[in-house]
């Protein structure tokens, strides 16, 4: 119990110095959901934002790099990294909002793990990364025309073609996909096929 | 020499004391097939949880080696059968046909599980539905993922569809195509 307290009363201070640090135009907002603290910085500060939070609190750590497609938004995407200090004192997640083309500036010149997960941010979310030193895909092949976790792209994937190096077919999704149906009771809100092949 | 019964001449040629029981009449294609099924040396082609149960069946509790299929060659040159156990991805996929062609004449393939068999539970756009859509195979393995005892089923099965081959003859009648 102590030990998760001191951990967000740091992040909760942490969150307030950021603030003070950058203002309002570059700190959008700021919030706690349950003892996680998250700051939504505008993407024309999140390089300086993160060199703060690195250099001078102390996250020296990058648990992970994501991206979250919110399709008819605009801006469309949103990109959320997970920072901690190397003894798990305390947890920040910084977010921003990435328009369509919109190029975010690279963090691994602050930690180097952010080299594959842009990378991956990039190869399944197409969101490009200014400064990177390799971005190139990850897990698809290079070559592979789409971005998998884009909200348009179908599970069941779509044809493709590169001669000796890969390719890729439909999947049969007969009954499925398997979706869970939100707002409904539990009975019907649990997963069912669709009948969406 | 003239004198001699012939019928002991005769009986001397069919049955010498000195060698019977060392001799066995066969097929030359029974004695090929034989000697191919009971040394097969698999190339494991282990690319998930599939891969954990063949190491099981590789250990002792099930022990492999009783059915002459313990050699596993990491180098696809020095294998007979590939054992495709797990889920091919896309980016995998033209790698595990590589890796098929490199193997050397007369060789097999086992679809083991059922992602190998048909993509299995995973539906999606990264997978391969299917390792018969890239190579021939002979024996597909049901199971999610199969039981040792299944792959060791599989492999009998494997035996069996190897004695019933006709390599020799296959080799002539190659051969006599070519001529013609």
């Amino acid at each position: 119990m102590s030990a998760s307290g001191r951990k967000a009363d740091g992040s909760s201070s942490d969150s307030s110095k950021l603030r003070k640090q950058f203002g309002r135009t570059k700190i959008r907002e700021m919030h706690e959901f349950r003892g996680e603290y998250t700051v939504v910085a505008k993407l024309a500060a999140l390089a300086e934002v993160l060199a703060y939070c690195r250099n001078v609190l102390d996250y020296k750590m990058l648990l992970d790099v994501s991206s979250i497609d919110n399709m008819g938004d605009d801006p469309r995407f949103e990109v959320v990294y997970e920072l901690a200090t190397t003894d798990d004192r305390k947890h920040l997640r910084i977010k921003a909002s990435v328009a369509e083309e919109e190029e975010i500036p690279t963090a691994v010149h602050l930690w180097k793990t952010a080299n594959w997960h842009e990378r991956e941010v990039y190869d399944m979310m197409g969101l490009k990364f200014k400064g990177h030193p390799n971005l190139k895909r990850i897990l698809m092949w290079e070559g592979y025309p789409y971005h998998p976790l884009r909200k348009e792209f179908p599970l069941a994937g779509k044809p493709s073609e590169m001669p000796d190096v890969a390719f890729s077919d439909i999947a049969p999704l007969e009954g499925g996909p398997f979706v869970t149906s939100p707002g409904a009771d539990r009975v019907r809100g649990e997963p069912r096929a669709k009948g969406e092949s | 020499m003239v004198t001699e019964n012939p019928a002991k001449v005769l009986s001397h040629a069919a049955y010498d004391s000195k060698v019977e029981g060392n001799i066995i009449f066969t097929r030359l294609d029974s004695a090929i097939n034989w000697m191919r099924k009971n040394s097969l040396w698999p190339m494991p082609m282990g690319l998930a949880c599939c891969a954990i149960e063949l190491m099981a069946t590789g250990a002792a509790r099930f022990d492999i080696s009783r059915f002459g299929a313990e050699v596993m060659r990491f180098s696809p040159r020095q294998a007979d059968v590939m054992i495709v156990s797990g889920t091919v991805t896309y980016k995998m996929a033209l790698a595990v046909r590589r890796i098929w062609e490199q193997m050397p004449e007369p060789k097999w393939c086992i679809a083991m599980g059922a992602c190998a068999s048909s993509g299995g539970m995973y539906r999606s756009y990264a997978v391969l539905q299917g390792i018969d859509q890239l190579l021939p195979v002979d024996v597909y393995i049901s199971g999610c993922p199969p039981r040792p005892e299944a792959l060791l089923e599989g492999l009998m099965k494997l035996q069996r569809i190897i004695d019933g081959e006709t390599p020799i003859k296959d080799q002539i009648e190659g051969i006599r195509e070519a001529t013609l």
